[in-house]
């Protein structure tokens, strides 16, 4: 290397090391449906351009992401699954949970549909089909905020999954979607995630339109008690940008391929 | 973070027998023992050939294979993953998503490791050995095999290395197994997996199992060299 990369090299690191100390940036952990469907990329921008801050984020399931938040390692937390975020709070992990948005989940599985599900819209009895049917299934199993809702079905009906075609992969919902399109598997999906990978799995959206199929999301910042380091100011600039008006504009505006995957819900929660 | 009591559950698990953990080790140990098993011999002869024979094209094929040694695992398991997929020509064979699809992963990342260590131990081999042997009526495939085994502790060097390769390997592995509990998880992605969800004792403990396998795999190769390589 020669040496003037080598100076070029460390004055960058450097500068990147000040600019992170002193700028104070935000940094959140989301669920892999808020990256994979491409709202914050649509989001983050225009959250960074009104408050002239900048927000890292790291998009993984909801259990990683309330865990980061547990361990201080990030300052706000986007997710979606509401016992374990009210455990969250309770336990003095976060402050000012605030409802921001929702989804929708949808059963999606193969276009030969063995189980028959088309056309249902009750999640409950179109899993004991798929169970009764011994067609495969695939889970995320990640403890995300899907995985939990996938988990709570099944407790509700009293059917403890497992067997050879019930396919746990531990991984986001794009890779889980991907497997069950390979596997010509059901899955549970949030819409948004689930349209994006629709073209490129070739899986059909089988049940939807339940009650109990409703995914909101919340925001919740680290509590500072616990953590004074961590950038709860910029935290609270964040919460209270997505639940203001312009940022339920936002939320409400995204659009992907001319649908409406988000509902803002600041204030007015539809469950 | 605490890190005690994640390395308390981790010991709990191994030695109390978790079937899960177990089946994960498993799988890892069958599928790089099988892969290596199927890829050895034809590594092994291959290097040889590249390291006796003189051919045209000789140099640009070492250097060929030397170079795969560099190549990105998550370059091998994207074309297995693309070869493999239901959309792919070998789709309808069902193999992504199998323990099948690693192991031809896992074949493919060890493939060099072989050819290029068998090359170095067969060139360093004494090459009287091999005249030696024709002169007293030897064939060629005779007197070849004689040459192997004057070398065998550099072939079992490749071998260990192959397997070492194979069995921490993480992201082809976790592109054409997907990571799917009781049938493609093995010990490396299931460590990337328990770390992203943030449980950390099954991602000690695995890889606590892998640093013994490491460990004793060598000390295997230390122990047999001492006894029969000393000369």
């Amino acid at each position: 290397m020669k040496p003037g990369f080598a100076v070029r090299l460390a004055a960058a690191a450097l500068a990147f090391c000040a600019a992170s100390a002193f700028a104070k940036d935000i940094k959140m952990a989301t669920t892999t449906s808020t990256d994979n469907s491409g709202l914050l990329q649509v989001l983050l921008p225009k959250f960074e351009a009104d408050c002239g801050c900048k927000i890292h984020y790291t998009a993984v399931g909801t259990g990683a992401a309330l865990k980061l938040g547990q361990n201080g390692d990030v300052d706000v937390v986007l997710v979606h699954a509401r016992p374990a975020e009210n455990k969250f709070v309770a336990a003095g992990y976060g402050v000012n949970r605030r409802d921001v948005m929702y989804n929708d989940f949808v059963i999606v599985g193969p276009a030969s549909d063995p189980a028959g599900l088309k056309g249902m819209h009750d999640p409950l009895a179109a899993l004991k089909k798929i169970y009764a049917s011994g067609a495969t299934f695939v889970s995320r199993g990640d403890d995300s905020g899907t995985n939990k809702k996938e988990l709570a079905y099944w407790k509700a009906i009293g059917i403890k999954p497992g067997g050879p075609h019930y396919l746990a992969v531990g991984q986001g919902m794009g890779a889980t979607l991907t497997v069950a399109g390979e596997k010509q598997a059901y899955t549970l999906s949030d819409r948004a995630t689930y349209t994006t990978y629709a073209a490129k799995t070739g899986l059909e959206i089988l049940v939807q339109g339940d009650k109990k199929l409703l995914n909101p999301y919340g925001v919740i910042a680290v509590n500072p008690k616990r953590y004074p380091k961590i950038n709860y100011k910029g935290a609270m600039t964040f919460i209270k940008w997505m639940t203001s008006r312009t940022g339920q504009k936002a939320i409400g505006g995204y659009r992907f391929r001319g649908a409406q995957l988000f509902h803002p819900d600041y204030g007015h929660p539809p469950h | 973070m605490d890190l005690l009591e994640p390395t308390r559950q981790a010991f709990a698990l191994l030695f109390g027998g978790d079937p899960e953990l177990w089946q994960i080790i498993w799988l890892s140990l069958w599928v790089s023992v099988a892969a290596i098993a199927l890829v050895a011999a034809p590594s092994i002869a291959l290097g040889f050939l590249l390291a006796k024979k003189r051919f045209p094209g000789q140099r640009a094929a070492v250097v060929l294979v030397q170079a795969l040694l560099s190549f990105p695992t998550v370059v091998i398991g994207l074309v297995i993953y693309l070869l493999l997929s239901r959309r792919g020509p070998l789709g309808s064979f069902d193999l992504l998503f199998t323990p099948w699809a690693i192991m031809v992963g896992y074949m493919v990342i060890a493939f060099p490791i072989l050819v290029v260590f068998t090359i170095a131990a067969v060139q360093g081999a004494d090459p009287r050995v091999y005249e030696t042997a024709r002169c007293l009526g030897a064939g060629r495939f005779a007197a070849s095999l004689t040459t192997l085994r004057e070398v065998r502790f550099g072939i079992l060097a490749a071998v260990v290395n192959g397997f070492g390769r194979a069995i921490s390997e993480v992201g082809c592995a976790i592109m054409v197994g997907g990571n799917i509990a009781g049938l493609t998880r093995n010990i490396p992605t299931a460590i990337a997996l328990e770390t992203t969800k943030g449980d950390f004792a099954q991602g000690i403990a695995l890889g606590f199992v892998l640093m013994v396998v490491a460990l004793g795999v060598n000390v295997l190769l230390a122990l047999l060299q001492g006894q029969g390589g000393l000369r």
